[in-house]
């Protein structure tokens, strides 16, 4: 099928494209330098705003603790419905919505790619099956490796290559993306009772401090030249004072770095941006993260926005998950996935007139507006543990308008605006960076060549938004920017129309991402060796069933990387 | 005052939506426009008047309004949701919901209501002659917001959970209830005539329950006060003697039980304490 995209104001920082008026060919679902206008099916552009598909980095969409998180939360469902038509199925939820219901929602707000960030590998069986329930995006899955025995006992006697070959083999196995890191060695100390306060703290019984599992697992990431960066979730999440962790997190890391390129990405760091030392003195932390960011080339970031709304918060940072229904006395769920990880959920609704989440909130806008470079910093909510995915166009009004910031800080408690920056901060997100934090940056430090810009060769995923950039004033006219992010005029996935203001037109199978690193294969029959025994001392399932077969995911796309090893 | 009449002509085999009948909804409407009204059989659209005859007249003021109901309504599901004002009156059964987040007004009904009766409701009144299925003024599953305000009253006897997760208002019952009576209960009234099937007030916060039958034993969680002479609910002033328990301490809650003493001999024993 041939498209051509007229006249719209064409937003592609990758490409450096900055609002220019022109237009996209579209061929066989790749972006090419022209088409015969009479073959192409034509879409008017004018006055519109013509950006790469919206690339979401985090956002926790599927799997076990998704699952569990709408079984815990019938009342999340009942006020939230989608109405099925002749193409896409009934669907519920507010925070933690059905499957089908996700990618549309999605590909209306013109998002065409995304990642679920934590997925516990032994579990990553049902991920798959819930990605592959999610119509029209194309995602991939993050699998947890910080508090894994297997990772924690390689690193501990300093086996730095053969931990990279068993991940290699556990990304090959479960279809994973990236390493993910959770609470490092945090999760685990805290199923042997005890807890992990300080990056130096020992793990019982492993004897690894989280420093180790970081440092450990950047290395591995580096050999085995995976496409995106450790993505870590910090330790001292949620509590007051631990922005001092966080910059000790990107800091432990520091001298590994040897290019440009970033090798940490640390997310929700909202969360993990808390000043003050208790709940009572809490203060934004935001500057001295964003100045740290500023001053290194080696970090990436994503925001964890909150937005005040009801929603459910789920990680696989089980103690913090235990202190946050200590908190609010809410309904909990708690597990720990044998040998590898842990999980929590906890439903939560973050309140205006609450000076803890205001300052909360602040904090997130604080990140966003401070780090000077917004390839380095994007657009998430943390979907649902911030506030849910479909509050993007809200977030997106927020960093282009001081006004409507101004007015909420206005109605939040006074504590909040003392304790925090934000009033102070007068920087105004352009469309441009608007593309950069929620496509075109993401996909960059995902390694998605072909996505987050609209160059030659590129995926033809593209939003098209009904709001003119020469006409509109962001900061004045918040709401109808919102409005237009809210629904995307045009939503196309591979060249083919997917939704049109807001109604979904067509259903297509997204693909799935998956890393396949190839490391020497002496090197990976002495890991299986070892990992044969490891496996039957301390898991429930057999190695045998434990691999994930390339079928059960409906549109397989692995990635082929050449580790150096 | 003006009245719609509608009078069910069919016997119904699924569930029947009819939250469109609410005086809200019909203010200002004429019976033409009330006789098209979209009500769902199961999973079906269909048209009000494909279930009711309707007549009468109908009033510019939704407080001057009044909705008669007559047939076997135990198939519908949330009549009178969110209503504010008017009258709905119901000359037999009810079915489940009735009265889903109602903020005003009157229910009353003739016959029997299903489970759900009151559910998350804001004000006005619900009086029911017959008995009450489960979750009377309760919250939505899984919610904590349950009853909010106003008042229900059963005549009959009531199900399970009478009152789970209630915030505020009355509820009154005339008859029995089942079990776990003010279950979560954060605050409001459940005045209690009849018997409990036992586990009155688990887990609650606030608020106080009153028992005038008999209950099976207090659950272990309540810590005995007094004996009280007497007790209001509502308005209304109830005569005891009472055995008066706090509680529940698993929640840190403070809610209060008044048991009364005459048909609960066997909690004797609490006041040797």
């Amino acid at each position: 099928m041939k498209l051509l995209i007229r006249n719209g104001f064409v937003f592609d920082p990758q490409n450096g494209i900055d609002g220019e008026k022109m237009d996209i060919a579209i061929q066989d679902g790749r972006i090419v330098e022209s088409v015969n206008p009479s073959e192409a099916v034509t879409i008017d552009a004018s006055n519109m705003i013509v950006m790469p598909g919206g690339v979401d980095l985090h956002s926790h969409i599927a799997g076990a603790k998704v699952n569990a998180g709408r079984l815990l939360r019938p009342e999340d469902h009942y006020k939230d419905v989608e109405i099925k038509t002749s193409i896409t199925r009934s669907g519920v939820g507010h925070s933690i919505p059905s499957t089908f219901t996700t990618g549309y929602r999605y590909a209306r707000m013109g998002y065409t790619t995304v990642f679920e960030p934590a997925t516990a590998p032994l579990k990553t069986l049902h991920t798959h099956e819930e990605l592959n329930d999610i119509p029209i995006l194309d995602k991939a899955c993050f699998p947890l490796f910080g508090n894994n025995w297997i990772v924690m006992e390689y690193l501990k006697e300093n086996r730095v290559e053969e931990c990279a070959a068993y991940i290699a083999w556990m990304l090959n196995a479960v279809k994973g993306y990236a390493i993910k890191i959770v609470n490092p060695g945090g999760v685990e100390a805290w199923g042997w009772g005890k807890g992990i306060k300080s990056l130096d703290d020992q793990v019982p019984y492993f004897e690894i401090t989280p420093r180790e599992i970081i440092r450990g697992l950047c290395k591995v990431n580096k050999l085995l030249n995976l496409p995106h960066p450790i993505h870590v979730h910090c330790n001292n999440l949620g509590k007051p004072g631990n922005y001092r962790t966080t910059i000790e997190t990107m800091d432990c890391i520091s001298d590994l770095a040897t290019d440009d390129k970033p090798i940490i990405h640390v997310t929700h760091v909202q969360f993990t941006g808390y000043g003050g030392v208790d709940w009572a003195s809490l203060a934004s932390g935001a500057d001295k993260i964003a100045k740290y960011v500023n001053a290194h080339r080696h970090v990436t970031l994503d925001l964890g926005q909150i937005i005040f709304t009801d929603t459910t918060t789920m990680t696989a940072d089980g103690p913090f998950q235990y202190q946050l229904y200590l908190l609010t006395g809410n309904k909990w769920i708690n597990s720990d996935v044998e040998a590898e990880t842990g999980a929590g959920v906890v439903p939560m609704r973050y309140r205006r007139n609450n000076y803890v989440h205001a300052v909360m909130w602040a904090i997130g806008l604080e990140l966003a507006l401070l780090v000077k470079d917004p390839w380095r910093v994007f657009m998430t909510t943390d979907h649902p543990n911030g506030g849910p995915f479909t509050a993007y166009p809200r977030v997106i009004s927020w960093l282009m308008s001081r006004e409507v910031r101004r007015k909420i800080l206005a109605k939040v408690p006074r504590l909040a605006r003392v304790r925090t920056n934000l009033s102070a901060i007068d920087r105004e997100y352009t469309f441009y960076e608007i593309a950069i934090v929620t496509r075109a940056g993401t996909a960059k430090i995902l390694g998605l060549k072909n996505k987050g810009h609209l160059g030659i060769g590129a995926d033809a995923d593209i939003a098209i938004y009904n709001i003119n950039p020469n006409e509109v004033d962001p900061s004045k006219d918040y709401k109808k920017v919102r409005r237009a992010f809210r629904n995307a005029a045009y939503t196309i996935k591979d060249g083919e129309i997917i939704a049109k203001d807001g109604e979904i037109i067509k259903v297509p199978n997204g693909r799935t991402y998956w890393s396949k690193p190839e490391v020497r294969a002496d090197l990976m029959d002495a890991m299986k060796a070892i990992l044969v025994k490891k496996f039957e001392d301390y898991y429930t399932v057999k190695l045998e069933n434990y691999y994930i077969p390339e079928r059960c995911l409906v549109q397989s796309n692995p990635i082929n990387v050449k580790a150096s090893l | 005052m003006a009245e719609v009449k509608l009078t069910l002509k069919v016997s119904l085999h699924v569930p029947l939506d009819v939250s469109v009948i609410s005086p809200d909804n019909f203010v200002g409407k004429s019976l033409e426009e009330i006789r098209s009204l979209n009500v769902w059989e199961g999973n079906r659209k269909a048209r009000l008047d494909g279930f009711f005859e309707v007549e009468g007249e109908t009033a510019s003021s939704v407080e001057n309004l009044t909705i008669l109901l007559r047939g076997n309504g135990s198939k519908f599901r949330k009549l009178g949701r969110g209503m504010s004002n008017g009258k709905i009156l119901v000359e037999g059964s009810a079915g489940l919901y009735l009265g889903e987040e109602m903020s005003g007004g009157t229910i009353s009904v003739n016959g029997e209501v299903g489970s759900w009766c009151g559910t998350r409701m804001k004000g006005g009144l619900i009086e029911v002659k017959g008995n009450a299925g489960d979750y009377v003024g309760a919250s939505y599953r899984g919610s904590t917001e349950g009853m909010k305000g106003g008042v229900i009253i059963i005549h009959g006897s009531a199900g399970n959970e009478v009152g789970a997760w209630m915030q505020n208002g009355l509820i009154k019952i005339f008859g029995d209830v089942g079990q776990f009576a003010g279950i979560h209960l954060q605050n409001g009234t459940i005045y209690i005539l009849g018997n409990s099937e036992g586990r009155v007030g688990a887990q609650m916060k606030n608020g106080k329950i009153i028992v005038l039958g008999s209950v099976p034993a207090i659950l272990p969680s309540f810590s005995f006060e007094e004996i009280r002479d007497k007790v209001k609910a509502g308005e209304e002033k109830v005569a005891g003697p009472f055995y008066v328990f706090s509680g529940d301490i698993v929640e840190n809650g403070d809610g209060r039980l008044f048991i009364s003493r005459k048909n609960n001999l066997h909690l004797k024993f609490f006041e040797k304490l």
